[in-house]
């Protein structure tokens, strides 16, 4: 098996682009991609792209060129993205190609998301009851958190402050102004306890990366990135996840507990190695779960590391320095290119205002969505 | 006249059950019913009504309207916010439902809720569409719907 280096990245910005297409932005992230690269389209021998929005990305050929390259498309709700990147990297692993693409975007409308339960198996007084709501899984899984483990709606709103000041910091994303802890906690309650300043929104974005064969990465960069692990988990019986009318009571951990578990075995590093952490946000309260579950503390010890600033970018265990989610939003077929788009960067220190001290070497991105599904990527240097 | 927002529990009844499913092989029970078993795969699922008490695992509000195809009355003006649980019958299955309380100051973790059937939305033909929540379980006497003797 081959191992697998990041040579370029590239983002569109997130936020709200009017008339513009996805396809219009997802060509301009891989532009932005082949640039940083230094390689033309001409020479990218497999792609894949992921998107909820449009039907296919494939088309994006018809805007860089018309090569005939074997170009696959996959979805995998929150997880699209991630999904991208180990197709991609798995085409060079097995030898498939040597140069590879990975693409996400996506533009979706205002709001919540929302679809027909039936296409997700789903029935459908299940959404006629009001149940069919994401968020609300959100609140109810955070909520029993805090309760056993003491965490409090203040570290919570001092997730999602953190996060819009990265966002400041960072020219791409979507949110770019300061909000307050008291703010955040006075903003509309949506599912108790999370407010409407804790969520991220749907929003429009791309992002794409370069692939190659590790051995040829000095062709092209002097500071390749390299995939240590790409892992993807759905849920267990057991597991109480998104989306669903019912949970057994012996309870098993969430698909990232797992997908995290096997990423580090794979990397042949522990959480105590990781310089550099993007972490699911959908919600403040996701954030602070999901520093558990990724290994990085134990059940709520995430009440002290957050009052101390450990998860700042000058902190420990920087986490979201480009803002996660709730300052970038989710466009779902991008957000994990995002994440990993912010760790080459940091890996690279090329993250300008935001750059983490120290040479950050090891990068680590999770993204979880529905109905249960989990990714983890690790990078280093 | 009533009718279910879908035969997912037993109605017109006294006293309302939840309809899911259990396994002949393995024991895991679903709710609603479904043909297929979620942990061994095999289709030995047979009908089983679920009790009709059990105790609050996890709750959250639903503070704004959900989207279409949300039936509930409520949709445009004055929406109010509903409370949503994981409710654990028994030691047989935790099932998600909407609460009839929607203050979080009268929701604790742990508190014994027992199913009611209430009214949800009218229909186009005028028919009243009833739908399934779980009630905290009255410490007093007074409880209007309290029709289980148990």
């Amino acid at each position: 098996m081959n191992d697998v280096a990041i040579i370029g990245a590239g983002l569109h910005p997130f936020g709200r682009f009017g008339a513009k297409s996805a396809f219009a932005m997802g060509a301009e992230a891989i532009d932005l991609a082949l640039a940083d690269a230094g390689v033309g389209w001409q020479d990218v021998q497999f792609a894949c792209g992921g998107s909820w929005e449009v039907a296919q990305t494939d088309p994006l050929t018809g805007l860089l060129g018309l090569t005939g390259i074997p170009f696959i498309n996959v979805f995998n709700a929150c997880a699209t993205a991630a999904s991208a990147i180990q197709q991609a990297a798995n085409a060079i692993r097995t030898g498939q190609c040597e140069i590879a693409v990975a693409v996400g975007l996506d533009k979706h409308p205002r709001g919540a998301f929302v679809e027909d339960p039936m296409l997700v198996n789903m029935p459908s007084w299940y959404a006629e009851n009001g149940q069919y709501v994401t968020t609300k899984f959100f609140g109810m899984k955070i909520n029993r958190y805090m309760h056993d483990h003491g965490i409090t709606s203040r570290t919570l709103a001092r997730v999602a402050a953190k996060n819009f000041r990265n966002g400041v910091l960072n020219p791409n994303a979507f949110r770019r102004k300061p909000i307050s802890e008291d703010e955040i906690l006075a903003s509309p309650v949506l599912n108790h306890p999370l407010t409407q300043y804790m969520f991220c929104a749907p929003d429009e974005g791309a992002a794409a990366v370069v692939l190659c064969r590790a051995e040829i990465a000095h062709r092209y960069t002097d500071a390749p990135v390299f995939v240590r692990a790409s892992v993807i988990r759905t849920r267990r019986y057991g597991a109480y996840e998104v989306n669903t009318t019912w949970a057994a009571v012996e309870e098993d951990a969430a698909p990232t507990v797992y997908a995290s578990r096997a990423a580090y075995e794979a990397a042949g590093i522990g959480p105590e190695d990781v310089d550099v952490v993007q972490l699911q946000d959908t919600d403040a309260g996701a954030e602070v779960i999901h520093l558990a579950e990724n290994g990085f503390c134990v059940d709520g010890e995430q009440e002290k590391l957050l009052a101390e600033g450990a998860t700042e970018i000058g902190g420990r265990l920087p986490v979201n320095t480009d803002g996660g989610l709730i300052a970038n939003g989710e466009p779902i077929g991008a957000s994990g290119l995002r994440q990993v788009h912010e760790l080459f960067r940091q890996l690279r220190g090329q993250a300008g205002e935001r750059q983490v001290p120290g040479s950050p070497r090891v990068g680590y991105a999770q993204v979880y969505g529905a109905p249960g599904t989990a990714a983890v990527t690790i990078l280093s240097l | 006249m009533q009718k279910p927002l879908a035969e997912v529990f037993t109605w017109p009844h006294d006293t309302p059950q939840l309809i899911g499913s259990r396994c002949g092989d393995c024991a895991a029970t679903t709710f609603p019913a479904q043909s297929r078993c979620p942990r061994c795969g095999r289709s030995s699922m047979t009908e089983l009504l679920l009790p009709r008490r059990g105790r609050l695992v996890a709750w959250t509000t639903q503070g704004f309207v959900p989207k279409l195809p949300y039936a509930g009355s409520d949709k445009a003006d004055g929406f109010t916010p509903f409370g949503v649980g994981l409710v654990q019958l028994d030691d047989v299955i935790r099932v998600e439902s909407r609460l009839t309380e929607n203050d979080p100051a009268k929701l604790d973790f742990d508190m014994e809720m027992e199913l009611s059937i209430v009214p949800f939305y009218v229909d186009d033909a005028g028919d009243e569409v009833m739908t399934f929540a779980f009630a905290p379980v009255s410490d007093s006497t007074d409880s209007t719907d309290s029709t289980d003797g148990r």
